[in-house]
């Protein structure tokens, strides 16, 4: 079990992302989209070099937010990708057409307030801030938009209230 | 000011007593000062809501047709302890399912157990209860496989030897791997810091001496009513203290005990920990009669004057090895951060806070609403002049 798992978190990289993204919007004058998806790569393909097709091919900008990825074994990015709705819808084509299943992020964590009793032992763990504690109240909330399915929270949560659904 | 158990329940009964929080205890003695507090506040209620191991049930099933003598017992196939009587059953807390593969495919995940049949049984869930025994002249049949349910359980009891303890170690992992513990998720490096008790609102720190807390003490157990019946395993008054008598590093427990009929499972959880097992979160509120000023006093203490002891977890703890990183106190530990070698190190709990708070409130409003009256300890708990100091096991 030699698996190697990586939790990218970067304020730098995301700074220089968006502005990335801004002065691409800018110059570019075409609407820019972006979203974030779950990348499942069969493993005979995991050894090819995909995203790079997605940035040269496709023109799109590729943020990697956690990855696992090794040889001979089924793959998996969390990714957020941006570029021009074509271009975009082009990509994901191309990610198909190799066999590799796309599914929207925010579907895939869930967190049950109901089973969460605001202990906040899932604070120190995440690595994004998508839970986060009111200091205040010391009551603990989920922003999903801010998840990156890294699924460290599944072992630190004792009442079971995160759920990863693939 | 001196006041009394039965003056106070008077003005209980009268719907005259004034009854404020643990948190807002702290304020008043701030503003008023401690005489004037004293003699305005009747009851100071405190409160905890976390995993506390050393928890279990016991319950009598009744007898089936023909009779059973239940030599081993399984509750929806998780062991439960039998060798009380014929159809006496005591369930702990932590028991895992028969063949649960535990930590022996790493990592465990300890999904289910005890704590969480516990947590059933209390919301009303049907628990397969399946019983084999030797057969006697008297009880002579030899397997049993049925259902049961809270409500056809003659007598169904939660009971704690050791709960609610006073103060508590913060866990650190000062290794290179991720550690799995009955404090959490630890993160190599001092990655992250667990700590597990509710400070200026946990019962004991509030009463550090155990002056008005003892044996009789009736309580709020998991949402019914219930009562302190003995210290708890491991109760250890003579540790280090501040010089306002606060312990240092974990002390005084207690041993509770509560109609499991009474009890909402919105205060008694099962509790999964990865890599470690399972067990029961419990809630619990006591009140704290305010009989005089010392007594205010104890009640007023704040969380920045509560300490407690960084302890390796990945080292120190198991190895049984003295030895603390750091003395931090609870204000820091909410706070989100911690400094320990130098490093700033986030903070997670165990025990929440927030639950706590509720807790603490709506014992209150039973106060207020003259629905809960305070007992008076049949006997005190051991305090600092006690001979008690706590065991290691010597193997032989």
């Amino acid at each position: 079990m030699g698996g190697k798992e990586i939790g990218v978190r970067s304020d730098v990289f995301f700074t220089f992302y968006f502005l990335l993204s801004t002065f691409y919007f800018l110059f570019s004058g075409e609407s820019m989209i972006k979203k974030r998806v779950v990348l499942t790569f069969p493993k005979e393909i995991v050894e090819q070099p995909i995203t790079c097709h997605l940035i040269k091919d496709y023109d799109l900008i590729v943020n990697i937010l956690s990855a696992k990825v090794n040889p001979n074994e089924e793959g998996r990015l969390v990714v957020e990708i941006g570029g021009q709705r074509e271009k975009l819808a082009g990509g994901m084509d191309y990610l198909k057409g190799l066999g590799v299943s796309i599914q929207p992020l925010a579907q895939d964590v869930r967190w049950n307030e109901a089973k969460c009793v605001h202990c906040t032992a899932c604070i120190p763990i995440c690595p994004s801030d998508t839970l986060s504690v009111n200091r205040e109240q010391m009551r603990v909330s989920f922003d999903s938009e801010r998840c990156i399915v890294c699924g460290l929270c599944l072992k630190a949560c004792p009442y079971q209230a995160v759920e990863i659904l693939f | 000011m001196v006041k009394t158990i039965a003056q106070i329940n008077e003005r209980i009964k009268k719907g005259e007593v004034v009854v404020v929080t643990a948190e807002e205890i702290i304020g008043l003695v701030d503003k008023k000062g401690v005489k004037q507090a004293a003699k305005e506040v009747d009851v100071v209620t405190t409160a905890t809501f976390g995993p506390m191991c050393s928890s279990e049930v016991y319950f009598n099933f009744g007898h089936s047709k023909p009779k059973i003598k239940a030599q081993k017992v399984w509750l929806n196939n998780v062991p439960a302890h039998a060798g009380l009587a014929a159809v006496d059953v005591f369930l702990g807390a932590t028991e895992i399912p028969e063949n649960d593969p535990a930590n022996s495919i790493y990592l465990g995940a300890f999904k289910y157990g005890g704590g969480h049949i516990i947590e059933e049984l209390v919301a009303g869930k049907d628990i397969r209860l399946k019983a084999i025994s030797y057969g006697t002249d008297c009880y002579p049949r030899k397997e049993l496989d049925t259902w049961i349910n809270i409500e056809d359980l003659n007598e169904a009891v939660l009971f704690n030897p050791r709960n609610c303890y006073q103060n508590y170690n913060v866990a650190v992992n000062l290794s290179n791997t991720v550690i799995y513990t009955y404090m959490g998720v630890l993160q190599p490096g001092l990655g992250n810091a667990n700590y597990c008790s509710a400070g200026q609102l946990s019962p004991l720190l509030n009463d550090p001496l155990y002056l008005t807390i003892g044996m009789g003490t009736r309580i709020f157990l998991g949402g019914g009513v219930g009562y302190i019946v003995w210290q708890g395993t491991q109760h250890n008054p003579n540790v280090a203290r501040t010089d306002k008598g606060i312990p240092k590093s974990p002390a005084g427990t207690l041993a509770v005990l509560g109609d499991l009929k009474q009890i909402n499972p919105e205060w008694l959880r099962g509790v999964s920990m990865t890599g470690y097992g399972v067990t029961l979160a419990v809630g619990i509120g006591v009140p704290i009669p305010i009989l005089n000023e010392e007594i205010c006093q104890y009640t007023a203490v704040k969380d920045e004057e509560i300490y407690t002891q960084v302890i390796d977890y990945s080292e120190a703890y198991p190895q049984g090895k003295p030895g603390s990183l750091a003395e931090v106190n609870y204000a820091q530990l909410k706070s989100g951060k911690i400094i320990v070698r130098n490093k700033e190190v986030p903070t997670g709990g165990l025990s929440s806070y927030a639950k706590a708070r509720e807790i603490a409130d709506i014992l209150k409003e039973w106060i207020r609403k003259g629905e809960f009256l305070l007992t008076e300890p049949v006997q005190k708990l051991p305090s600092v002049d006690s001979k008690i100091r706590l065991k290691a096991l010597k193997e032989r």
